[in-house]
């Protein structure tokens, strides 16, 4: 790859000076290692270094710098640079407050995610060695364990834009299906309960952005789909 | 600046592994703690660990924490302390079981139990054959430990601080430690965090080298505060470059993927490891590994139009095995390296990856120094655990899956020692001095007043160009002397950054500004501590240091059997001898021997 100008329309909003947020036409020219949006990223803010987003691992696995890119959630360390659109068009995860620039406040998110008991209950006392766990049994989390918070998913999610408050939206709920699917976890009827409502599971409605937009692959939809077989199993 | 005071039994800096285990065992104690950390836990860097954690289970060949032991005391080149590594190796399946418990989602065995792989340096009977010993998530084990351990602190309530900096330690007038200045991303304010016991858990700082397996935040935080504070830093000499990071990416590839049966080939297709490890081939030690692929391409036998990498070929493996073991490494390949592995190798070079050395801590935690005769004298108030400690279990090299053991099984150490030290009453909340935030709001002072000063991405830039020129695989001595200068001149430019951005929001140059801070003290520290030492020992191998009968592998344990500390006032150096003593009768010392594989 040669050196190239890449262009960019950014939305740059600092409530510390801005009075309302603009878009920013901005071009830099990359490197020739430089690949992904993240690196092009990074490259930009050598020039410009109020340009503020988060990163971190640059591997898609920490789950920092999801943003809304040329109109569809994705990771900038997953994205080939060269494969989008220019002007690249940046903005931030939609239906989140925005703190600054590409930043958005992902407490609401993370409210919703806590809110499923995101953590494995069994009231059995401790075994001396580790719970045993067929393959089978172990293979039901695949698909579900490998979620790496980055919200792509439920900032897609119409649902969770009207309903941020009451709908778990998809991170929260594929999270509940696997401890629900953990044949280790004894809260299965609880789990089911608390999902049981017309806001928390019921506001899914299967458009299926969550599953579009996921960097890792995962299928919120079809784990939703699955707590709603389990309740009708649970209600025979 | 007006700095608000916050009052806690404990502050814990950091939340990945070490952090996040240590904050277990204070929540659960019910004592009132606050985790503080840059970034959302789950995005801590323990998320990228691939291949596994130790535990000598044995679920599917016989093992036990003698040999583990004695391949880790051997894998550190005799500078781990002994005592250390036989409280780790004895205490490794204890803490896996346990994350078990808490709903880690390993891999299983056809007989239900937790799944082992083999890993590098890991043997059977003192060195006989690969043994099964890595216990794994697919290639996801960080990722999964990291988000069970989160996910059991919210089932303990423990109290989280995110995006929050820690910026300075402070200590009083006796030297103790009384807690941190803090500053809160989303507002800039700065507050100080007093308590009555300090925790570190800020990870490494592989960020000071260009090419890196390290997130971003990998900054060393925890190691530039010690410094800055007066605390040395240990044998910052030795810093693991990792055999497989994806050629010009950087990223990491597991080792996971030799233990998987996994093959390292030169340019003529040859698998050359068995050249170097007769016996472990692919999976010997990573500090020998690296520097096998090192001279395979200095002498001409890399691979591409320009030589430069060698290739890690799994196309032997079954694609079922490959979707099924190696999921994560197939995408990362595809995504960096342009390569499906099920079809063709990968190209790969040793990639700067952990840092060995660190924050001087004995195995309970406690941060020691030098004091009054006493080389290992803790430092009141103040602990440290995971990749920022030197405890030292991984002397000069550390084996793969030790790290996600060393997180483990020292977080919560450290965890129960504050513990214990608090309900025993031997930590109270000594008074605040009236200058606790000064050095912090100097150095932002500093900051928002500099003119005509060079970006932070410029002399950051340097600095890790510098690092990789003159501390890399292979060292020389006029290098190394060349690189103490350099980064002497480089560090005195740091003085001097300037940031445009003067927001109070969120203000990502400010803090880049301020890890470069902590970076620098790292840089120093690595460089001078590298120089001096004039032996060949794991990681840190010279030109000059020739292989002989007295100096097995260039060795020289007459003069050199001995931990460095590091001093950032005036780059002082001192030592202080290594442990060679076990900590109980179970074993006897593992005698010193030149190192094979």
């Amino acid at each position: 790859m040669i050196k190239r100008t890449v262009n960019f329309k950014i939305y740059r909003y600092d409530p510390d000076k801005d009075e309302k947020p603009y878009m920013q036409d901005i071009s830099v020219q990359l490197e020739p290692s430089d690949k992904k949006l993240l690196d092009a990223l990074v490259r930009l803010r050598a020039k410009d270094d109020s340009m503020s987003f988060r990163r971190s691992c640059r591997e898609g696995v920490c789950g920092s710098d999801a943003m809304n890119i040329n109109g569809k959630n994705g990771l900038a360390c997953l994205t080939d640079v060269d494969a989008l659109s220019q002007p690249i068009t940046l903005r931030p995860l939609p239906g989140l407050p925005v703190i600054r620039d590409l930043i958005v406040d992902m407490t609401q998110f993370f409210k919703q995610y806590h809110s499923i008991k995101p953590y494995l209950v069994n009231n059995d006392p401790a075994p001396e060695r580790e719970r045993l766990q067929t393959p089978e049994d172990r293979e039901e989390l695949n698909g579900l364990y490998e979620c790496i918070l980055c919200a792509c998913c439920s900032t897609s999610c119409p649902s969770f834009w009207w309903n941020p408050d009451k709908f778990v939206g998809p991170a929260g709920l594929l999270n509940a299906y696997r401890f629900l699917a953990d044949t280790r976890d004894q809260d299965t009827n609880a789990r089911l309960d608390d999902l049981e409502d017309p806001y928390r599971l019921f506001r899914c409605h299967s458009i299926m952005n969550c599953v579009d937009v996921c960097p890792k692959g995962l299928n919120p939809t079809r784990a939703i789909g699955k707590i709603k077989d389990m309740m009708v199993r649970r209600a025979v | 600046m007006n700095v608000a005071k916050r009052t806690f039994d404990a502050v814990i800096v950091g939340a990945g592994g070490a952090g996040l285990r240590a904050a277990l065992q204070l929540s659960e104690s019910g004592l009132k703690t606050a985790v503080l950390t840059k970034v959302f836990p789950t995005r801590s860097h323990t998320v990228a660990a691939q291949g596994g954690v130790a535990a000598s289970l044995g679920n599917s060949t016989e093992d036990n924490w003698h040999w583990h032991m004695y391949d880790t005391v051997k894998g550190s080149d005799w500078l781990g302390d002994q005592d250390a590594i036989e409280f780790m190796c004895k205490k490794a399946n204890e803490v896996v079981i346990e994350l078990e418990h808490y709903g880690m989602p390993f891999d299983r065995t056809d007989n239900g139990k937790i799944y082992q792989r083999p890993f590098g340096g890991h043997s059977m009977n003192y060195g006989q054959a690969p043994v099964m010993r890595s216990c794994a998530a697919a290639d996801r084990t960080g990722h999964a430990m990291l988000h069970a351990l989160y996910q059991r602190n919210v089932r303990a309530n423990t109290q989280f601080f995110v995006e929050w900096m820690a910026l300075d330690l402070i200590r009083d007038g006796d030297g103790d430690v009384i807690g941190v200045t803090a500053m809160e991303m989303e507002t800039g304010e700065v507050s100080i965090f007093h308590s009555k016991a300090t925790i570190f858990a800020t990870g490494g700082a592989g960020r000071i080298y260009h090419s890196s397996t390290n997130a971003f935040i990998n900054t060393g935080d925890g190691l530039g505060m010690a410094a800055r504070a007066g605390i040395p830093l240990e044998d910052m000499e030795f810093w693991q470059f990792h055999p497989t990071g994806v050629a010009g990416a950087g990223v990491l590839i597991t080792e996971g993927v030799r233990g998987e049966g996994g093959i390292l080939r030169n340019a003529s297709g040859e698998r050359f490891m068995e050249r170097y490890a007769p016996n472990l081939k692919d999976l010997a030690s990573r500090d020998i590994v690296s520097r096998a692929m090192t001279t395979e391409i200095n002498e001409g036998r890399g691979c591409g139009p320009d030589k430069d990498h060698v290739l890690l070929d799994i196309t032997h493996l079954s694609p079922e095995n490959i979707m099924k073991r190696l999921p994560g490494i197939r995408e990362i390949s595809i995504q960096f390296a342009g390569v499906d592995p099920i079809k063709a190798p990968i190209p790969v070079v040793p990639t700067c990856h952990y840092q060995m050395g660190g924050i001087p801590t004995n195995y309970k935690g406690q941060v020691v120094v030098p004091h009054e005769g006493n080389p290992n004298s803790p430092v009141v108030g103040f602990y440290a655990a995971g990749e920022c400690a030197c405890t030292s279990v991984h002397g000069a090299n550390r084996l793969g899956t030790n790290s996600l053991l060393d997180l483990l099984v020292f977080g919560k150490s450290a965890g129960e020692t504050v513990v214990e030290d608090l309900q025993s009453g031997q930590l109270a909340l000594k008074p605040l001095p009236a200058n606790a935030a000064d050095v912090s709001l100097a150095r932002l002072a500093r900051l928002e007043s500099q003119t005509g000063g060079e970006s932070v991405f410029e002399v950051g830039a340097d600095m890790r160009r510098s690092m990789q020129r003159h501390a890399g695989v292979f060292r020389f001595d006029h290098l190394l002397k060349e690189g103490v200068q350099q980064i002497a001149e480089i560090a005195e430019r740091v003085k001097r950054t300037e940031i445009a951005d003067k927001s109070k929001v969120w203000n990502v140059a400010r803090m880049e500004a301020l890890e470069l801070d902590n970076l620098i003290e790292v840089a120093r520290a690595t460089i001078v501590s590298a120089e001096a030492r004039k032996e060949s020992r794991g990681a840190h191998v010279r030109d000059d240091a020739l292989d002989t009968a007295e100096n097995p592998n260039g060795r020289d344990d007459a003069n050199w059997l001995k931990h460095t500390l590091w001093y950032s006032e005036g780059d002082r150096l001192d030592y202080k001898p290594v442990n060679l003593k076990p900590l109980s009768d179970d074993v006897e010392p593992i005698a010193l021997a030149k190192r094979t594989y």
